[in-house]
């Protein structure tokens, strides 16, 4: 028979015993919604997690430390070319990383530990200097207030909780002022006979400095859940905010620079603690790592971090992807039982087919088709269940996250791949449940089918 | 008018059937020829084995032993679709209990095999209407099958056996569920529609008057076996 016919006799079957086959559609849709619910939620969850992380600048950003750093609270070296001398992180090597392949930005850490005063009263805080180019990388998406007007403008963005400190009602601070008070290096006469021409003169220059306190009037113009690009290292996360041009203009001390003194050898001396070398995209991270890593110097990214975060949502989606499929292997069972009594019902029929001319084959199709069909039916309603389902899962959560006073989530997520997948997976499951009565209705004996009332 | 060459030729058909630890011989050694565009009627007594004989010949089921040459095809060497085929193309079947199906219309059930044969669908109207005109019921064309009376279903069997031209026509009991004159009448459609399109038909029944009325031969069976084979009006042969 020509398949626009079998499907024809299929549709025309499946009408007859209407009520049946749409309840029987209806387990399959079941089954397909909750496994297009538990891997909605799977991605969803991933990709909440990936855009956190990615928010928080790490996965594509590489931090690099001269040789002779600190790895950050006494950890032992565990490079194995740790003996070898290490380069200056200084403006040559700032450049130089500017100038390689795939490299949108390079600029320092300044990151300091210091006080700021409010309503005359001292506050004690880790302030970070934000690089402009954060203002469009999604990481301030959904914070109260702005980003800063200018890249070198005297305003502060403050971490929520460090907001609550300060105020009862943190939307109130928006337009308010604080005062930072900070420790200004002051260069000393230098003793060393070759300073390094690169370095700002108000940096410190090989002999020490001098440590001037200083105020600076910031206006508050955001708040934000939590920093982004959180330093690494030991330093602690920001609770205040201001753009980075405005920080480096500071020379605020920092705590890398007692080590620089006590490290302070000659000409390489340690320009910068740290350097941010921020790639075009996660995946070029690794090349860049190893690139900077040849020149001499120390490299830590989140690379690795952001691997083992695949595997296990990866196991994750698995073990949601096993579960979905139990209740589709119970709507499978159902497929099973509602062909095999149309077997029944239908067995004169099927004689009546035989005896008209119908092969094995064509009788075996119609069954195939009717438990494709079903499949079919049951993926479509079953996807656009399972998105329901997970709207809905999104929804109770944004209420209750409302009532808490948090940001809206978006917990689910149903990707094209996986609208196909529900599909074809839903097809191919009622289509192996049809095997079994597809063979028996084929294999009918048509004088025994014929005489069967 | 019959031509010399058989139709059908069966040459010592049995079909045996395994009951338990007993074997049934329903068909026993039968012999028969069938001449192009004969009348046959097989009569008997229930359980005789005509039935299963008209199964046999239809390809709906295959001897323990013995051939079956039909149009000059051994039906023993056919394979499951090749007998499909057979049953598609070259035979058309109707029964006692009419078999349509239905929660099809009329146009649907005649339609049917046009389907398992394959027919182009922009030719299968015009031919299941002429179908429907050899057996009057054109006008019944959207009706379903339980809203018409037994001759007129029985007459749609008829229609949906002849769609696809076959040369041999099977008739199962037609006439069994029918009162006389709907069968008589349902008999003489059959005969008219022989002479018109030219066909062989095979029609199994017990009762007696109408086959001789009908049928050019009449072949008796007994317990499986062919006890006589008579020219109607004729001696036995």
């Amino acid at each position: 028979m020509k398949p626009r016919d079998l499907t024809d006799l299929a549709l025309r079957n499946l009408r007859e015993a209407l009520l049946r086959n749409a309840l029987t559609t209806l387990g399959v849709a079941v089954g397909v919604a909750s496994l297009v619910a538990m891997l909605s939620l799977g991605v969803g969850l991933q990709q909440l997690a990936a855009k956190r992380l990615s928010q928080s600048g790490l996965f594509d950003t590489i931090f690099v430390t001269p040789k002779n750093a600190f790895r950050g609270m006494g950890r032992p070296q565990r490079d194995p070319d740790a003996d070898k001398p290490g380069r200056s992180l200084n403006d040559t090597a700032r450049r130089e990383f500017e100038a390689l392949p795939n490299v949108i930005e390079v600029y320092p850490q300044v990151r300091f530990f210091t006080e700021i005063r409010f309503n005359n009263r001292p506050y004690a805080a880790v302030v970070a200097g934000m690089p402009d180019s954060s203002r469009n990388s999604g990481a301030f998406d959904g914070m109260q207030g702005t980003f800063f007007s200018s890249a070198a403008a005297n305003e502060a963005i403050l971490q929520i909780e460090f907001a609550k400190d300060l105020s009862d009602k943190p939307s109130s601070l928006l337009g308010q002022e604080l005062v930072l008070r900070y420790a200004e290096r002051q260069a000393l006469p230098s003793t060393a006979a070759n300073n390094d021409a690169s370095a700002n003169p108000g940096e410190s220059s090989g002999g020490g400095f001098s440590v001037v306190p200083k105020d600076l009037h910031l206006k508050i113009v955001g708040i934000v859940e939590t920093e982004p690009a959180a330093g690494y290292g030991g330093y602690g996360n920001a609770r205040l905010l201001m753009p980075l041009a405005t920080a480096s203009t500071l020379r605020a001390a920092q705590v890398n620079d007692l080590r620089d003194i006590v490290h302070d050898s000659g000409p390489a001396k340690t320009t910068y603690a740290s350097l941010s070398v921020r790639a075009k995209s996660p995946s070029q991270v690794e090349a860049l790592e190893a690139t900077i890593k040849k020149m001499g110097f120390n490299v830590f990214s989140l690379l690795d971090a952001s691997k083992s975060l695949r595997t296990f949502f990866t196991v994750f989606d698995s073990l949601l992807g096993i579960f979905g499929c139990l209740a589709l292997a119970v709507a499978t069972l159902g497929i099973v039982n509602t062909l095999v009594m149309a077997i029944l019902e239908r067995r004169r029929e099927i004689g009546v087919l035989k005896a008209l001319g119908a092969a094995d084959a064509d009788v075996q199709q119609l069954f195939f088709v009717e438990a494709g069909v079903m499949g079919f039916f049951g993926g479509v309603f079953g996807v656009l269940l399972g998105w329901m389902l997970g709207r809905a899962v999104t929804i109770g959560t944004n209420l209750y996250l409302q009532r808490q006073n948090l940001n809206p989530v978006e917990l689910s997520y149903v990707p094209w791949w996986l609208t196909i997948s529900g599909l074809v997976f839903a097809v191919l499951v009622s289509l192996a449940a049809g095997l079994y009565p597809a063979s028996r209705a084929a294999k009918l004996n048509p004088v025994d089918a014929l005489r069967y009332e | 008018m019959p031509t010399a060459d058989p139709a059908i030729q069966l040459d010592r058909v049995s079909r045996h059937y395994a009951m338990g630890d007993t074997s049934v011989r329903a068909v026993n050694e039968v012999s028969l020829s069938v001449a192009n565009n004969e009348f046959l009627a097989l009569l008997g007594s229930s359980g005789s084995g005509k039935s299963t004989l008209l199964n046999l010949i239809a390809g709906l089921d295959r001897p323990t032993s013995g051939s079956i040459i039909a149009r000059g095809r051994n039906l023993a060497s056919l394979s499951s679709l090749e007998l499909a085929r057979y049953r598609c193309h070259t035979i058309g079947m109707i029964f006692q209990s009419f078999n349509l199906l239905p929660r099809m219309t009329l146009e649907e059930n005649v339609e049917l095999p046009l389907r398992l044969a394959e027919v182009d669908r922009a030719e299968r109207p015009a031919r299941v209407r002429e179908a429907l005109e050899h057996v009057s019921l054109t006008h019944r064309i959207g009706h379903r099958p339980t809203q018409l009376s037994g001759g007129e279903q029985q007459r749609v069997a008829i229609a949906r056996a002849l769609v696809n031209r076959p040369k041999i026509l099977l008739a199962d009991e037609p006439t069994g569920n029918l009162d006389t004159a709907t069968g008589e009448a349902i008999l003489a459609l059959l005969r008219e529609l022989q002479s018109q399109l030219g066909m062989t038909i095979v029609m199994v029944t017990h009762e007696r008057p109408l086959a001789e009325a009908f049928a050019d031969h009449l072949a008796t069976m007994g317990d499986g076996k062919l006890l006589s084979t008579f020219a109607v009006k004729g001696v036995p042969q």
